[in-house]
């Protein structure tokens, strides 16, 4: 503390522009409003009327949407800030955040970079140079191989000496992107040009280090922060461990199940490590654990603010945009590291885009219907860049939402936590939201014993739902009743607004109960149940509702089993959302209804349980006349044999010729989305039929790549 | 429910703030209201399993074999037309009731009125499963019945074609006269020509006549595979010509909406076809109906439920035809807020006039209180020329025995002043319901806009009795000829043989004035739950309430 001094800078910031996009640039520009401190977005063509931008004072278009043209053009962004006058620049995360060039840039011309001086970055963001500077001052280390030589003969005997499994991995970039797992020789070099091919898309570099790979390891990482006076400190560590494709998807702090002697060596290796590179403002030392020995050794240093900074934020009660930008004002740190408070403990969830049943595929699409959880309490926050209507597009990361929940104690928070990812709302494009309750709601996570294999470990309790087929089959038909009782009153509601126009003699045609003379109407729903996690697609259920004198439905369902029957009353709240009594128990109900495809879908939420059904567009259940009924032969599904493109992206490499004798599961191409690879194989083997697609195409979703066919016939007609 | 939202009942002391509120006039503990309430619940229930009966079409068996080729009954297609959730009004259910040899439910054919895109439609739909969906008499009668209304109410017309056409071996009842079959065609080309839409959806067969149904209509769709439309079918062809053709090759959708163009819109199936039609309505857009309705103007939007149960509506009506009841308590369960402002109450107080609302729409009621003197008639001939310069839809509740008869009222001119109230319900060019509340007894019927007066609607209460006189009576003037008669002749009139004949006559009157006997015939538009009374109303006038107010112009009154 004596170190601190108090040398304001002549003039504070007063404009900041935001290098960044989504729920980041939102969070970012919240903070800055809260200090009076004005704010510049800027944005590609595919953002121009995003939450992020909307939420600025200010606005500056930089470029068309591939980031590589607009969010990762530097120049672009200063050129943008010095024209708005913005005195600093926030890079957020990702894009610019860990660029030395984008930050000495800024410094180039008199703009203040909030994060870490360029020298920090250069050192932290070569993964082998930090590890070196890292083992100097005494951190701990995974043994593994760190060297310039990339040689690809080198490199396997280097991964010999190490020993399988080896982890192969970018120097540069983060996110897990282009890292893989090698479990033995013969793997290594198409993982190795792989690697180096995903680290060129996303990074620009493609040197590659090799590590020794950690069976059951845990992810914890220690927030540090620091001064421009050499003063650090740790904010307590998080735990990152549940991950997917090598991506966070649940993080909380503190870590659960350690010891506080524990936690105080690994925040001191942490600050060790910060101060190795004179570090200033925010940053995250990770470390890896190794359950079985308890050893913790240092992986990596992320010199930015993180997605997960807000577990922090929650449990030391800080505002940590807030410290960036007093630090980049040249003011010392707020408190000393005695001061640092541990309260209670926070949980997040990042929600996404994905296909979580394709192997947690990034998804794009419309939100159709999108209502976040009220956050009823502090405890509860949502991050989000995006709003009802909006687009998730292929350009960017698919993550729609941060969820956080706070309490007094690890199970409080879980309890906040599972309860508000059961009322967040997203409709229009699948989300990851039912596995990530799956993830809360299992022993293993609710006891704390979390590791980075989490989800491959227990993959047949988080993807086969079939030992509660039966359980979900049967609430299934309870949400359908429900889904018919809120359709039939919130049409004749409408209806009645809408054209009877006030006129009362012409909103009897439309009272509830709909008039029928001498006997009750009824009406027939077909609706399509889809289930998540069973293999046996979709269940039809046949609801038949029966309008009651009284204004209630009487629905008879049917489907597999036995009928079930419901006494539904149904309170119209207006915006889509119901009260509704079943049998005498009243519960809230919102429905989110769009029309994708020939489909017509519809979600419920309602309790805690949230079911997705469809209906089939042509059945005049709804008043479907911007869709016009497409008969059922031009719906024929492709022919056997067809491979289509499991999601929107660009072809980066062919791996087969047309009429090609191929193995099944033999790779045919590779696809590119969201800075992903994903190969496309042979579903069989056969010859390849219709391939016409080459590198550098851009496929849409669900297109036609190629079909296998048994014999190269056709190819000779 | 029916009696929420409703207003607390004021106390009887209360009416002086209360301008025009009617008393409630139902006395709950009373026998009589113990006793009419069984016996209307008795009818109500019996009408209730008739309907039950008439939708199950043509049987499981017909229904079945209907299913399995993808097609729908025709009240299932209609739900499906109309607004979802929205009312139908439907008429005539029990047309064809115990009417020919073999059971005719529904008369083949669905009729009724109701919204789509919030234009209200007259609908025309055959019932393939009532044998085949063919023609009989009272099929052609139903028919032309829904096209008059619609005529008369400007409303468009949606036939759901799915027919075999004429019923053969009835063809001379059903061809040749003017409100036969080519009637039908007749009325489609003069609405055609007035504006009103003629949409056609041809969902099953459509053979020799019934062919001209989707010919005739401005605009039709074609269902492949199972819409087929030919002059002969193929068995009539092969006997004429020797050709062989399959149904689909001579008349399919395929031939008609390619070829012939016959037809315009080609359905994939019967649900397209049905989404196709209520695409043809969405573009109607300002078709068939009049320049602004002048008449809503005076509609409020504010309603008020009346102060009384509905349901009381089933208590009211005495079992005993000969017991009068006070029609106010029936207006006080059938208007806004039981307000009912009387018109000339302490005049000619067998009829009951005054003005309401219903839905908010203002409304002229005139209701029977007894026998129709001369003050009574003039009384109501005053009303109804009220009414009709104010454009005033006016409601009939009919409950009469007939006219005063006997010297005194002859001498007075009963006649001239029963005269000059047929007059004015005659001319008067407003819209016009009438509900058979009780007895519907000779000139009363007409001076109250029986079937004969062309009220846009007319429904019956299952108490309904309708004849030109009541049964005691006509037996005892028929008694008194016969043994006038046998006097003549010489004969010897027991006085068992007198009682038997008057049992018969009696009995023929009782059969024949009954409300099934009527509704069957088509002489009414329905038999009605009386607590559905109010909401068949303001249906009614809502439907006719399509088409401009048109100046009335009285003939000749006799003074």
């Amino acid at each position: 503390a004596a170190a601190k001094q108090r040398t304001l800078r002549s003039k504070p910031i007063e404009k900041i522009l935001v290098a960044n996009r989504g729920e980041i640039a939102c969070r970012i520009m919240r903070t800055a409003k809260r200090l009076g401190i004005r704010t510049v977005a800027v944005y590609s063509d595919a953002d121009a009327g995003s939450l992020h931008v909307r939420s600025a004072d200010e606005a500056v278009r930089i470029g068309p949407a591939p980031a590589r043209l607009s969010y990762l053009s530097g120049s672009s962004i200063v050129e943008a800030a010095l024209r708005d006058g913005a005195q600093a620049i926030h890079p957020g995360y990702g894009f610019l955040s860990e660029s030395a060039e984008f930050a000495q840039l800024c410094e180039d011309n008199g703009l203040t970079f909030i994060g870490p001086p360029a020298s920090a970055i250069r050192d932290m963001g070569d993964k082998s140079a930090s590890k070196k500077i890292m083992g100097a001052a005494g951190v701990p280390l995974v043994p593994g191989y760190h060297g310039d030589e990339q040689d690809i003969d080198i490199m396997r005997s280097e991964a010999g000496k190490i020993g399988y499994p080896v982890l192969i991995k970018p120097t540069h970039g983060g996110g897990g992107k282009g890292m893989r797992i090698v479990q033995s020789e013969n793997e290594f070099v198409e993982s190795f040009l792989g690697a180096q091919r995903e680290a060129a898309a996303s990074f620009g570099i493609d040197k590659i280090l090799l590590e020794k790979y950690i069976t059951r390891p845990r992810h914890i990482e220690v927030q540090i922060f620091g001064d421009k006076y050499g003063n650090i400190v740790h904010l307590n560590e998080r735990d990152c461990s549940v991950q997917r494709r090598h991506q966070k998807i649940i993080e909380e702090a503190p870590a659960p199940n350690v010891t506080s002697d524990f936690r105080t060596h690994l925040g001191q290796a942490a600050v060790s490590a910060a101060k190795a590179v004179n570090y200033h403002n925010a940053g995250t030392v990770e470390f890896i654990v190794d359950t079985a020995s308890g050893q913790f050794y240092f992986m990596e240093m992320n010199t930015r603010l993180q997605v997960e900074h807000p577990v922090t934020e929650m449990i030391v009660g800080q505002d940590l945009v807030e410290w960036q930008i007093r630090v980049a004002n040249d003011e010392p740190l707020p408190i000393d590291q005695s001061e640092v408070p541990l309260l209670g403990h926070a949980f997040e969830a990042r929600i996404y885009a994905e296909n979580v049943s394709k192997g947690f595929l990034p998804a794009t699409g419309v939100l159709h219907h999108y209502r976040p959880v009220q956050g009823t309490s502090s405890a509860v926050r949502v991050d989000t860049g995006v709003e009802e209507g909006d687009t998730v597009s292929m350009h960017y990361d698919p993550m729609i939402a941060k969820l956080v929940a706070w309490g007094e104690s690890r199970n409080a928070a879980l309890v906040k936590l599972k309860d508000s990812l059961s009322k967040f709302q997203v409709a229009g494009l699948p989300t990851n939201i039912n596995f990530l309750r799956k993830l809360a709601n299992h022993w293993a996570f609710e006891e704390g014993n979390v590791e980075t294999h989490f989800i491959e470990h227990f993959k047949d309790d988080l993807f086969d739902g079939s030992c509660h087929e039966k359980e979900a089959y049967e609430e299934a038909k309870h949400g359908a009743a429900l889904v018919a009782a809120c359709i039939c009153n919130e049409e004749n509601s409408n209806f009645r607004e809408g054209y009877s126009g006030g006129n009362g003699l012409k909103s009897i045609w439309y009272a509830n109960p709909p008039f029928r003379v001498n006997h009750c109407a009824k009406r027939v729903f077909e609706l399509q149940w889809d289930n998540d996690y069973d293999s046996t697609g979709s269940k039809l259920l046949v609801l038949s509702l029966a309008y009651q004198p009284d204004g209630q439905y009487d629905i008879e369902v049917e489907g597999e089993g036995d009928s079930l029957g419901f006494k539904v009353k149904v309170t119209y709240l207006g915006n889509h959302d119901f009260r509704v009594e079943v049998n005498g128990v009243s519960t809230q109900v919102s429905l989110a209804t769009y029309k994708k495809d020939l489909d017509k879908h519809i979600h419920i939420w309602h309790g805690s349980k949230h079911q997705h059904f469809r209906h089939k567009l042509g059945q005049p259940l709804f008043d479907d006349d911007d869709s016009q009924h497409k008969p059922s032969f031009e719906m024929a599904s492709h022919p056997q044999g067809t491979v289509v493109a499991p999601m929107a992206g660009l072809v980066v490499k062919v791996l087969a010729k047309d009429g090609m004798r191929v193995e099944e599961g033999q790779p045919i191409l590779v696809l590119e989305a969201m800075k992903m690879e994903h190969v496309v194989k042979a579903p069989s083997a056969g010859y390849v039929h219709g391939l016409a697609v080459t590198a550098g195409h851009q496929v849409p979703d669900s297109s036609v790549l190629f079909s296998i066919k048994e014999d190269c016939s056709e190819q000779k007609e | 429910s029916a009696s929420s939202g409703r207003d607390p009942v004021p106390s009887p002391r209360g009416r002086g703030f209360c301008l025009g509120v009617l008393p409630d006039g139902v006395d709950r503990s009373s026998g009589d209201y113990a006793r009419n309430s069984g016996a209307m619940a008795d009818l109500v229930s019996q009408l209730q399993s008739h309907i039950q009966k008439v939708l199950g079409g043509g049987g499981a068996e017909a229904v079945k074999r209907n299913k399995s080729r993808n097609k729908l009954l025709p009240r299932e297609r209609i739900d499906r037309l109309i607004d979802p959730g929205s009312s139908f009004l439907e008429l005539s259910q029990l047309a064809g009731h115990e009417l020919y040899e073999d059971p005719l439910p529904s008369g083949a054919i669905v009729t009724g009125i109701g919204p789509v895109h919030g234009q209200l439609c007259m609908f025309v739909a055959n019932d393939p499963t009532v044998k085949g969906g063919t023609y009989f008499p009272i099929t052609v009668k139903k028919h032309l019945r829904a096209q008059e209304i619609a005529a008369q109410c400007k409303l468009p017309c949606v036939y759901l074609v799915d027919s075999g056409g004429a019923f053969l071996p009835k063809q001379a009842e059903v061809f040749p006269d003017k409100d036969n079959f080519g009637r039908i065609f007749y009325n489609q080309a003069v609405m055609s020509s007035k504006g009103i839409p003629q949409i056609a959806l041809v969902l099953g067969s459509c053979t020799a006549g019934g062919a001209y149904i989707p010919a005739m209509a401005d605009e039709s769709v074609m269902v492949k595979g199972n819409g087929t439309i030919f002059l002969a079918g193929p068995p009539l062809v092969k006997a004429a010509t020797g050709e062989e053709v399959s149904a689909e090759d001579l008349g399919g959708a395929v031939v008609h909406c390619k070829m012939s163009g016959v037809s315009d819109y080609f359905a994939q199936d019967e649900l397209h076809g049905l989404a196709l039609g209520r695409n043809i309505i969405k573009n109607f857009h300002t078709a068939g109906q009049q320049e602004t309705l002048a008449r809503f103007q005076n509609v409020s939007s504010e309603i008020k439920e009346p102060l009384y149960d509905v349901k009381e509506l089933r208590s009211i009506a005495p079992t005993d035809h000969k017991q009068a009841f006070d029609i106010r308590s029936v207006i006080a369960r059938i208007v806004d807020g039981s307000v009912f402002d009387e018109f000339k109450k302490l005049y000619g107080t067998t009829l009951v006039t005054g003005l309401a609302r219903i839905f908010g729409q203002p409304v002229g009621i005139i209701g029977n209180n007894g026998i129709l003197f001369n003050e009574s008639a003039l009384k109501g001939a005053h009303f109804i020329e009220l009414c009709s310069q104010r454009n005033i839809p006016l409601v009939f509740l009919q409950n009469i025995t007939g006219f005063m008869v006997g010297s005194r009222s002859e001498a007075n001119g009963i006649a001239k002043s029963g005269a000059k109230m047929v007059m004015a319900v005659s001319c008067a060019k407003v819209p016009k319901v009438t509900i058979i509340v009780g007895g519907s007894f000779g000139a009363g019927n007409y001076a109250m806009c029986g079937r004969a007066y062309s009220p846009d609607f007319m429904f019956l209460w299952p108490n309904a009795k309708i004849s030109v006189m009541g049964g005691t009576q006509a037996a005892g003037v028929l008694a008194q000829i016969e043994r006038a008669n046998k006097k003549k002749q010489g004969v010897q009139w027991t006085k068992e043989e007198e009682e038997s004949f008057k049992a018969k006559v009696a009995e023929a009157y009782e059969r024949e004035g009954n409300s099934y006997y009527s509704t069957a015939r088509l002489w009414d538009d329905g038999i009605i739950d009386p607590a559905d009374t109010r909401k068949i109303i303001g249906l009614c006038i809502s439907a006719s309430s399509n088409r401009a107010p048109e100046d009335t112009k009285f003939g000749v009154f006799r003074m």
